[in-house]
């Protein structure tokens, strides 16, 4: 249990301005709180762009998703869960004093944090080799052996596998569950992919712009780890100080709040990025 | 299940907290699997309803808003709110000019 | 209180560059961001000359056409970004806020300073873009165009970004200030107005600015990657930027606004020698502005091919923007009523804040209307109506509140007979700078115009003429309260016979603001001071009722 230090005179980790350690833990909280709700706007653009786009043109989206490894995107979603739930038991050590536990619930939350930035690299590598970028960079080229037309009329989805409908079952293009928007000349890729009916859906024009959501919402999301791989680091360094003897868990209640965002953006990202169809 | 540190602190019990991240990959695993399920429409909602129940246990137990200062809470929620807001005219206005829009966009 | 002359104070704890740059004392933050602002209000004010200069004539006067186009954004994107947004919170609010509350500092000082360094690197960015080829896209950076032309917009971009952060820690630091540092006695309903006013600024700083950040980010991986999403031969939506940069910069209009109208508040009510009227109206309508604010940015639009539902929803809501705005006015002028009315120079920018906010808020509603907004959109009338609020609202207003608190901050009086000239002039030349351009735009004459018609060249030249009137003002300005600074007479600890809490101390402030503890009161309890001749200054006729020690006023 916790060995309570009780300071003699002024607490030396209370600031000057302020009446007590409460009064400091208190301000500090509400600042981290409106700066989440800062945060939650900043991606909100984001998310508005999103919600324009797959309202009105629901097709792009479907066709998108198809490229995204679902097991790859549900793997990250656990080990984000499972490094939420490090970093909340992180703060209850923090609190209780229990600082070796504290230093390995840290390790392991960033841990967790470089597996998903290891599952990203892996996705965004796939994306790349096959040119699904960004709208300025989209060039679709589906690499020999993986074109759906070259195999043996078995669809197979160019950078992934368990995430697409399954083998030998064809993906239908009018199976989207939302009514298809308008009609737009097809793009680039649509000749080279229709040759196979079976292979994915047809692309729809402009599917770029999935592309260009999609990177700009998890490369946004990315950044936001390895920050969280910072502030994590920092703390390890705090805690080397001394910074947490004696109940204070300020420190860790702060980065755990902004983990536990990161996390949450990232339930939204899973679901409206991966899971459609 | 709830415990205070000498400074009346509140701490989350290590229970809870399993409890929670259990709840939380019940939840991983529901959105996942109801996508092979064809409910129309519901689809997306249902998706969304299951990833807002997950937001939420992560707002009131593993950042403590349960136990926290309501203020803290009508911070982070009142974001939300002005999102939808900004969510809610953006659709609206773009829905309407969208006809307009598509006949003359250029591909290529 | 008593105090002499040789005692030490914020400005004389530490000495050198650095003892100011690595500073957490709110009063020097406020000082530095003071300086920083007024630098940006130099550089945006010739940017301004020189594009009325080479308005004088019809044609090339003194510049090309591409320079001309990137004189006007350069002022328009200097002025705003760098000047007007931070202007009155992150100056007069940082020196002023912790003081009103009687509290040792803001809650959080290291981001305060944070801030103010994001500022100077923001500052860095914009200056680096002004120098490798400067922007011409308007201060709105509206795509395609922004995403096509060849001029340094990334710099511009990220500068601009860079500041939206400085400017979302001072609200951040703000809110956590008003909430958490309030000393015992001081309840929400004895703040000062003027901490009504950055309270709602700071609402708005906190969840509108993160949308800019989007959106310039978004602008910048446009241009350096092409992300597409603005970019209609990419599948992208223009009009779609729109409403993410008017989500932020409607209400960023409020952030320039209402600490303004804060700073009004607090003038109004001691150089009229009269309680405020109407305090919780006065204080709940900054609230409700700033939640309205957010929910009229398509009204920026109804020209953009915005649909005509959206049209009406938004021009409705603009019109509810008036009621709250009124409210205060009312209540300004209640308060003056039957007043006894010193006409010190802040009065002066109180009273041509008065005359000038109601022109241009009107004005306002002639834009917010539908079908005379046709006619009107993107001519000078929008020009004249945006520099009625935002010149001659918050410029002014912040000359008010900069004269008021200059004796606080500096421990000096300036010459009154100067600033009284210095006023008119810039009164005067104000008016003949912009109300020739509501006669312009109401006759068609487009904004951002390099050229115009013979017709409108004398309107043009009275206009020029009305800018070298106001920048004479300046001048002057800039003359008389830096010789203060040298020669100045001694201020007295409350020269005005203000109530509030910052005229308890002594002036200039000690580095940790008071020496007792205050136990606030009524802030606008003006009966309590009594004029003492001996000091020079206003002095409690019961200096007992505000000590905490002393059981205080209760």
């Amino acid at each position: 249990m916790a060995a309570h230090h009780h300071e003699h005179g002024h607490d030396p980790s209370v600031a000057h301005h302020f009446e007590s350690a409460e009064q400091q833990r208190q301000s500090t909280k509400l600042g981290m709180w409106v700066f989440l709700a800062t945060e939650i706007l900043f991606f909100g653009g984001l998310f508005v762009a999103y919600t324009v786009y797959r309202v009105n043109h629901p097709e792009v989206f479907v066709f998108g998703a198809y490229f995204l490894d679902t097991a790859l995107g549900a793997l990250n979603t656990v080990v984000l869960i499972f490094s939420s739930f490090t970093i909340a038991w992180a703060v209850r050590a923090a609190q209780l004093g229990q600082l070796r536990l504290l230093r390995w619930l840290i390790i392991a939350t960033m841990a967790c944090a470089f597996v998903f930035m290891g599952v990203k690299y892996v996705e965004y590598s796939a994306k790349w080799k096959h040119g699904l970028l960004w709208a300025g960079s989209y060039n679709p080229h589906l690499e020999h052996g993986d074109e759906p037309a070259a195999g043996h009329g078995e669809a197979e989805a160019p950078s992934s596998t368990t995430g697409a409908p399954e083998a030998g079952a064809p993906a239908d293009p009018d199976r989207s569950t939302i009514a298809p928007a308008a009609e737009g000349p097809h793009g680039l890729a649509a000749p080279a992919v229709a040759a196979d009916p079976h292979a994915m859906p047809v692309e729809p024009a402009n599917a770029r712009v999935f592309f260009s959501i999609y990177f700009m919402m998890t490369g946004l999301h990315g950044i936001h780890v390895l920050a969280g791989i910072a502030a994590m680091l920092w703390l390890l360094r705090c805690l080397g100080r001394g910074d947490f003897d004696g109940g204070r868990f300020t420190k860790v209640d702060m980065v755990a709040l902004y983990w536990h965002v990161v996390d949450i953006i990232w339930i939204y990202l899973f679901l409206l990025l991966y899971l459609i169809d | 299940m709830s415990e205070h540190t000498a400074h009346g602190v509140h701490v989350a019990s290590l229970r809870l907290l399993v409890g929670v991240m259990i709840a939380l990959m019940i939840g991983t695993w529901l959105t996942v699997s109801v996508t092979h399920y064809d409910f129309g429409f519901l689809n997306i909602w249902i998706g969304l309803a299951i990833a807002t129940t997950k937001a939420i246990l992560v707002g009131l137990y593993f950042m403590h808003l349960r136990w926290d200062k309501p203020f803290n809470a009508f911070v982070f929620i009142s974001a939300f709110a002005f999102l939808a807001l900004f969510i809610g005219i953006a659709l609206i206005d773009t829905q309407h000019y969208q006809d307009v829009l598509i006949p003359g966009w250029p591909v290529e | 209180m008593a105090t002499g002359p040789d005692r030490s104070n914020y400005l004389t704890t530490g000495r050198g560059v650095l003892s100011w740059l690595f500073t957490l004392d709110h009063k020097r933050i406020g000082v530095m961001y003071l300086v920083a602002i007024t630098t940006s209000f130099f550089l945006g004010g010739v940017f301004a000359l020189l594009v009325r200069t080479e308005l004088l004539t019809p044609g090339q006067t003194i510049m090309t056409a591409d320079a001309y186009n990137k004189m006007f954004t350069l002022h328009g994107a200097v002025m705003i970004f760098l000047f007007i947004i931070p202007g009155i919170p992150a100056a007069l609010g940082n020196f002023v806020l912790p003081l009103m509350l009687g509290a040792k500092d803001v809650a959080l000082p290291r981001l305060n300073l944070t801030s103010f360094w994001f500022w100077m690197i923001g500052a860095v960015f914009a200056l680096v873009s002004i120098i490798v080829g400067a922007v011409d896209t308007g201060w709105t950076f509206y795509t395609p165009y922004s995403t096509t032309t060849g001029t340094a917009v990334i710099s511009m971009t990220l500068g601009v970004f860079i500041l939206g952060f400085s400017s979302i820690f001072t609200g951040l630091n703000f809110i956590v200030t008003i909430h958490k540092m309030r000393p015992e006695g001081m309840t929400w309903f004895r703040m000062p107005l003027f901490l009504w006013g950055l309270y709602s600024t700071a609402i708005i700083q906190v969840l509108a600015t993160p949308v800019l950040g989007i959106t310039l980010l978004l602008l910048v991986a446009e241009r350096a990657l092409g992300i597409g999403i603005f970019d209609p031969t990419l599948g992208g939506d223009p009009v779609l930027f729109q409403h993410f940069f008017w989500f932020y910069s409607h209400p960023a209009v409020y952030i320039m606004i209402l600490p303004a109208m804060g700073v009004i508040s607090e003038l109004v009510s001691v150089f009229s020698g009269k309680h405020i009227f109407g305090y919780r109206f006065i204080a709940w309508s900054s609230i409700a502005i700033a939640l309205l604010s957010f929910l009229v940015w398509g009204h920026h639009m109804f020209t953009s091919g915005q649909s005509g539902i959206t049209n009406m929803i938004f021009s409705a809501l603009t019109f509810s923007v008036a009621i709250p705005s009124a409210v205060k006015v009312f209540n300004w002028l209640a308060t003056m009523y039957k007043g006894s009315i010193r006409l010190a120079a802040p009065m002066l920018y109180v009273l041509s804040f008065l005359f000038l906010f109601a022109i241009g808020g009107l004005t306002g509603l002639f834009l917010g209307a539908l079908s005379t907004d046709i006619h009107l959109h993107d001519t000078y009338f929008v020009v004249a109506h945006f520099h009625y609020v935002m010149f001659g609202g918050t410029v002014i207003a912040f000359l008010g509140g900069l004269h008021y608190w200059w004796p606080k901050m500096f421990g000096r009086m300036y010459s009154e007979r100067w600033a009284q000239l210095a006023a008119l002039l810039v009164f005067v030349g104000f008016n003949l700078t912009f109300f020739t351009q509501f006669v312009m735009g109401s006759h068609g004459m487009p904004r951002r115009y390099y050229n115009y018609v013979e017709e409108f060249t004398t309107l043009h030249q009275a206009s020029t003429v009305g800018s070298y009137v106001l920048a004479l003002g300046f001048f002057i300005m800039a003359g008389y309260l830096l010789h203060s600074l040298v020669r100045g007479a001694p201020a007295p600890a409350n020269p005005w016979g203000s109530a509030t809490l910052e005229w308890e101390t002594t002036s200039p402030p000690p580095a940790g603001n008071f020496d007792v503890e205050l136990l606030a009161g009524d802030p606008y309890d003006l009966d309590a001071l009594r004029y003492d001749p001996g000091v020079g200054g206003w002095v409690r006729k019961d200096p007992r009722s505000i000590l905490v020690a002393a059981g205080g006023a209760g």
